[in-house]
């Protein structure tokens, strides 16, 4: 580490090795800051989490005088717990409809009608849909609880076409979350889509027109191919921050009526915050992080594997 | 052939407005409420507009000290992320080593972390550190946390310049920070600039993390002092909290707007993030 930093010494190949280990090293200084922080900060938490899943870790009563290994007690609590399996259920539930099935497949079919469309009419809709994105997330959960409340704009307009209306967060409040996260969170794929789609060479999907294969079979045969791994890119970001949204849900519901809107990052939040028990709270993290995991690797696999 | 693109144009136009629609329907109530004396939940042009809401709001507890603490929290956190984003991207781009793919494999792998699971750790961490209610803690938690992200996006840009410029550079002598300084960065400032903006509204918007890691009401940034202003005073002031949204959310926008005029905004953002 005594060499000092020679950049004229590597600079007609700096991609060459062969250099003396210390210039190397101190090529890779700058990292240091970054690595520094993720460190303490998020590597470290992550193993602390680890750690604290297998206690009785507590902010009040024994657990809080006395740490002791529980071993996977609070893996075998939280799996018998019927609100854990809610959670559990509640979490698929508004991933599948908020970010899989709504937000990916809104956000493809905006950035594909948008192709087609005059110019005003497009801005007007972008700019709408990024407005709703932009927003801060507890202004976004009070403007839809407005909106879904018994005497807000949805059943208003219900009510114009002569249909009954009803308190949505009230009768149905994970739908209305998830709805809520479609509204704030479809731009972002939007946005990716229409990238994906611009970089579509024109000719090849006219080609595929003289061919026959026009409209619907033109779509799902010829343009959804080419942008495959897009698709894939926005479908697991999104699905990783659908699965840890707390404030939209928060903010709109705290998590009820009951449980009916109870994810994990609420359940959590409830167990280790409200209820003090620290150590199983962050087994419940820890199954998010697995779950969080699981995702990631499937997507790194997947992107491996279209590379090469 | 012509008349059938007309009308699949037409149709796609008016989908579309129908989507725009209901995509503006909860926005208009915000903007109705905030001028509005009496506003309700519904949206309701009002008869006699008002600017006694954002006066009513318009004051230190309520407004002025939580946007404050809000801009010292976030535009903190998204400088001190945009430099160590782009110290750390340099070597990334510049120099192929052994390190670099597993290293970039864990960031990538870093932005999927639900960041929600390790508050729990994090607030225990920052117990034994004397970090709660810490400006300067919570600054860096914030910037840890979009850190992956920012260095992935970075590297993205920073791989759009050349190299072939600094080793003219590194011939003539400058060291490697004087060329990312004098060279790279001029030249990626569209890239540092996209990152910096939406680093900056990814936190403006944050709930949760200030939430949690600050406690005092006067450390409050206006994410959560918008939400004890809700739940604080029972049947909330409807018009005024409206109105507090407004202003809650102007920094952002114009910030978007910035964005979107000067460097085609969120587009080059959604090409970058194509993987």
């Amino acid at each position: 580490m005594t060499t000092t930093v020679a950049p004229s010494a590597a600079a007609p190949a700096p991609k060459r090795s062969g250099r003396p280990r210390g210039a190397k090293l101190v090529k890779m200084l700058p990292l240091t800051p970054a690595i520094g922080l993720m460190l303490v900060f998020l590597a470290g938490p992550i193993l602390y989490c680890v750690y604290a899943a297998f206690t009785n870790m507590a902010l009040t009563g024994t657990g809080a005088a006395n740490v002791q290994f529980v071993g996977l007690e609070n893996f075998r609590k939280a799996f018998g717990s019927n609100a854990f399996t809610n959670a559990i259920w509640m979490t698929l539930v508004f991933t599948l409809i908020s970010a899989i099935i709504g937000q990916n497949t809104l956000g493809l079919g905006l950035a594909l009608l948008m192709r087609r469309s005059t110019k005003v009419v497009r801005n007007f809709v972008g700019t709408a849909v990024i407005g709703a994105w932009v927003l801060p997330e507890v202004v976004a959960a009070y403007l839809l609880s407005a909106f879904f409340n018994d005497n807000g704009t949805l059943n208003v307009m219900l009510h114009a076409v002569g249909l009954p209306g009803q308190d949505w967060l009230y009768a149905a409040p994970i739908i209305a979350v998830s709805l809520a996260n479609i509204w704030r969170g479809t731009a972002f794929s939007m946005l990716v889509y229409s990238a994906a789609l611009s970089e579509v060479p024109k000719e090849i999907e006219e080609s595929a027109e003289m061919d026959g294969a026009a409209g619907f079979r033109r779509l799902v045969f010829v343009t959804l191919p080419m942008i495959s791994r897009a698709i894939m890119t926005n479908l697991m970001l999104i699905t990783l921050q659908t699965l840890s949204v707390f404030g939209l849900i928060y903010a709109m519901t705290r998590g009820g009526p009951g449980t009916k809107s109870q994810t994990l990052p609420l359940y959590m939040y409830e167990q280790a915050f409200s209820f003090s028990q620290i150590g199983y709270g962050t087994a419940i993290a820890l199954v998010m992080l697995a779950i969080g995991a699981v995702f990631s690797l499937i997507y790194l696999r997947g992107l491996n594997s279209e590379a090469a | 052939m012509i008349a059938r693109d007309r009308m699949s144009k037409l149709a796609s136009n008016l989908v579309l407005l129908a989507i725009g629609v209901l995509f503006v329907l909860p926005l208009l109530w915000v903007l109705f409420a905030s001028i509005n004396r009496t506003a309700g939940l519904r949206v309701e042009f009002p008869t006699h507009p008002t600017l006694n809401n954002f006066k009513a709001v318009l004051n230190t507890d309520t407004t002025y000290r939580p946007v404050l603490n809000g801009l010292v929290l976030c535009g903190g956190s998204a400088l001190l992320t945009m430099v160590c984003a782009v110290l750390a991207a340099y070597p990334l781009s510049r120099f192929k080593t052994r390190f670099n793919r597993p290293f970039l494999l864990t960031v990538l792998f870093c932005t999927g972390l639900p960041i929600t699971a390790v508050m729990v750790p994090v607030y225990g961490l920052f117990v034994q550190l004397n970090l709660v209610d810490t400006i300067g803690g919570t600054i860096m938690f914030m910037a840890t946390s979009s850190l992956p992200f920012a260095i992935w996006l970075t590297k993205t840009f920073m791989d759009g310049v050349p190299i072939s410029l600094e080793e003219a550079a590194w011939v003539d002598g400058a060291g490697n920070m004087r060329a990312l300084r004098a060279i790279v960065l001029p030249l990626m400032w569209p890239g540092i600039a996209v990152v910096l903006i939406f680093t900056f509204i990814g936190m403006w918007g944050n709930f949760f993390v200030p939430f949690m890691l600050l406690l005092s009401p006067e450390r409050l940034p206006a994410s959560v002092s918008i939400f004890t202003f809700f739940s604080q005073y029972g049947e909330p002031n409807y018009g005024q909290l409206a109105a507090y949204s407004i202003i809650y959310t102007m920094p952002v926008l114009l910030l978007y707007l910035l964005l979107s005029k000067k460097l085609g905004g969120a587009f080059a953002l959604g090409g970058a993030i194509k993987g």
